[in-house]
């Protein structure tokens, strides 16, 4: 009982801890929105077309933006928490509202690209540690050292040419095919189609990442006392690996899989671009076209809450992982 | 050993080494073998490779490839070391002030860092680029704000583990300033680590900067790999060869550097590798 007490603790604590971060990046964020070049009443009045100085000094009372920057920021802080974050003048729609209904194809493809990337690379981080300096090993670390160098956007574009236009196996972009108006399990499978590519290369990346991790991880737990421990007791090669060094490798990839949500995001903005999937990477790309800062504002706020989120959830789970972690 | 004698030991360093070399002679002779600007027209376009005085092909609008790739190379090289540049010295003297100073300078720092480590870089750079509008100072900024704080955690951590040992309390002893110790003292003695993280860093910095011209953030008045791969991408159908040889350029530079990096690393830490 004293123990649950202790991790509920711990929870609060971690979720305490994260506050601040959360305010300071949304301080970051208004003042991007005020670095800006002109601010809502200039795009309102570029919208539509003329308005004279009265006009606009009008719209700035209305939106507060004539009040000094403590109090405008005052204003951003509690829009923010009662989640409003603006309105996109292009799309008629507020940030908020678009930013959620695009959420959802992101997040799919994000989960199917850490399940890739995190099981293949375990798979292929083990392979190569159990046969070091094999031919195994050095294919494996030839192939992570050269998808460690790739830009993604080119692995798609040539992912593009080979399996869609020459071989069509897959389809080059967007989500599901509309025109076919497919519905249940139909729907699902034109889907998971459909994002068999975009996974495959945002995956490259992180799997090359997650292979070198677990390899090392691997090797400096190979080199522990527990293994000679274990060894002197005469277990099987087989079991030392898979029930003792496995384990305690492991930590560090999953410690590496929350810290790399955040790159994930910016992988996906290319990712989504390349391969028109409609997620909020997509959206950034639009939003940049058009020059849409409100917008690209929303999607950074909410990508870097994500990503909070995500760590402090990593690391409960990392203190259930591994009881060592101090948790008082 | 010398160092050279060191660093030879891994032949995919060596390798790597000579490769860079390469394009770094193509970046310096890129004037010399394609004279005319590379936005200029030069000929028929969606020329294949080999057709028309075209090496690598021509592309949509009749724009040399290979004179791109071999200008671009300048921009990936140039805008690569100047990041890094930044962002190790923002992230040395940040990381040395909270390592040397500790106390409440640490916390403050530290938190910074956090909360620069917890924002998604690339997204954050694209906010910055486009901002500021594309050029090649404000890509440079963007890069090295979004990658000193891992510098800052590496000098941050070396500066912590040599502030108590015996010749620092000696140059304390002696009167010697705060400022003298960190940069004459503790400075020299972390070097390697900083040469090894920064020149992994510019492989970094070249991808980003690759990335970010991709999507049409690049300086407009110069040419880069990005933006080639950029512009070939619509007519990825008939031509594949102008997204194509600019993105094997980027993959070899950015292998050749971290191999680079990694032979630096073998070299300037020989324990570590025997180690292992």
């Amino acid at each position: 009982m004293n123990h649950t007490a202790k991790r509920v603790r711990y929870v609060l604590k971690r979720l305490l801890q994260s506050i601040p971060v959360v305010l300071a990046i949304l301080v970051v964020n208004f003042f991007l929105l005020h670095l800006a070049e002109g601010d809502a009443a200039d795009v309102l009045a570029g919208e539509a077309g003329s308005a004279t100085p009265e006009y606009m000094a009008q719209l700035r009372q209305k939106f507060g933006l004539d009040k000094p920057l403590p109090v405008q920021l005052a204003i951003y802080l509690k829009n923010v928490l009662s989640f409003d974050l603006g309105f996109s003048f292009r799309h008629d729609m507020p940030v908020a509202t678009l930013v959620l209904d695009r959420f959802i194809p992101t997040l799919l493809l994000m989960v199917s690209t850490i399940v890739i990337a995190v099981g293949f690379g375990i798979v292929l981080g083990l392979l190569a540690a159990s046969g070091l300096n094999t031919w195994r090993d050095n294919v494996i670390s030839i192939f992570a050292l050269i998808t460690y160098a790739t830009p993604l956007f080119w692995i798609g574009l040539m992912m593009i040419v080979v399996f869609s236009l020459k071989l069509h196996w897959f389809p080059t972009s967007g989500m599901e095919n509309v025109a076919m108006f497919y519905e249940g399990w139909d729907r699902v499978i034109d889907i998971a189609h459909h994002l068999v590519m975009p996974t495959i290369t945002l995956s490259l990346f992180y799997l090359a990442l997650y292979t070198r991790l677990m390899r090392a991880s691997m090797l400096e737990q190979a080199g522990m006392d527990y293994v000679v421990t274990a060894r002197a007791k005469g277990l099987t090669e087989r079991r030392i690996v898979f029930g003792h060094i496995l384990r305690n490798a492991l930590l560090p990839v999953v410690t590496m899989a929350g810290v790399q949500v955040g790159a994930l995001i910016g992988g996906s903005v290319i990712v989504e671009s390349v391969f028109a999937w409609p997620g909020l990477g997509m959206l950034a790309y639009e939003a940049l076209f058009s020059r849409d800062l409100n917008l690209l504002l929303g999607i950074f706020l909410l990508s870097a809450l994500l990503v909070v989120a995500i760590n402090l959830i990593v690391d409960v789970i990392y203190s259930f992982l591994d009881p060592r972690i101090e948790v008082s | 050993m010398t160092f050279w004698q060191l660093y030879r030991r891994n032949r995919s360093a060596v390798l790597g080494l000579l490769i860079l070399l390469t394009v770094i002679l193509m970046a310096a002779c890129a004037s010399l073998m394609f004279p005319e600007d590379p936005f200029r027209l030069a000929g028929k376009p969606m020329s294949v490779p080999g057709e028309n005085g075209f090496l690598l092909g021509s592309d949509t609008l009749g724009r040399d490839v290979a004179s791109g790739i071999a200008h671009g190379a300048r921009t990936s090289l140039l805008i690569g070391l100047l990041a890094t540049t930044v962002a190790v010295l923002i992230g040395a003297v940040l990381g040395g002030l909270a390592g040397y100073y500790g106390g409440w300078i640490d916390d403050i720092l530290m938190r910074v860092t956090e909360m620069f480590q917890t924002i998604p870089s690339f997204l954050f750079a694209i906010l910055i680029v486009a901002i500021m509008k594309p050029s090649i100072q404000s890509i440079v900024i963007a890069i090295a704000v979004v990658s000193w704080p891992a510098v800052a955690r590496l000098v941050r951590g070396e500066f912590i583990s040599l502030r108590n040992r015996e010749f620092i309390q000696a140059c304390h002893s002696v009167g010697m300033g705060d400022i003298r110790i960190m940069l004459a003292e503790i400075l020299p003695n972390c070097l390697s680590p900083i040469i090894v993280a920064g020149s992994l860093m510019v492989a970094t910095a070249i991808l980003i900067e690759s990335g970010l011209s991709f999507l049409g953030l690049g300086d407009p008045n110069i040419i880069s790999w990005g933006f080639q791969i950029g512009a070939g991408r619509t007519v990825l159908r008939s031509a594949w060869w102008v997204c194509t040889f600019p993105g094997i350029a980027i993959l070899l530079t950015v292998l050749a550097i971290n191999l680079v990096g990694e032979g630096l690393n073998d070299a300037l830490n020989p324990r570590l590798r025997e180690r292992t």
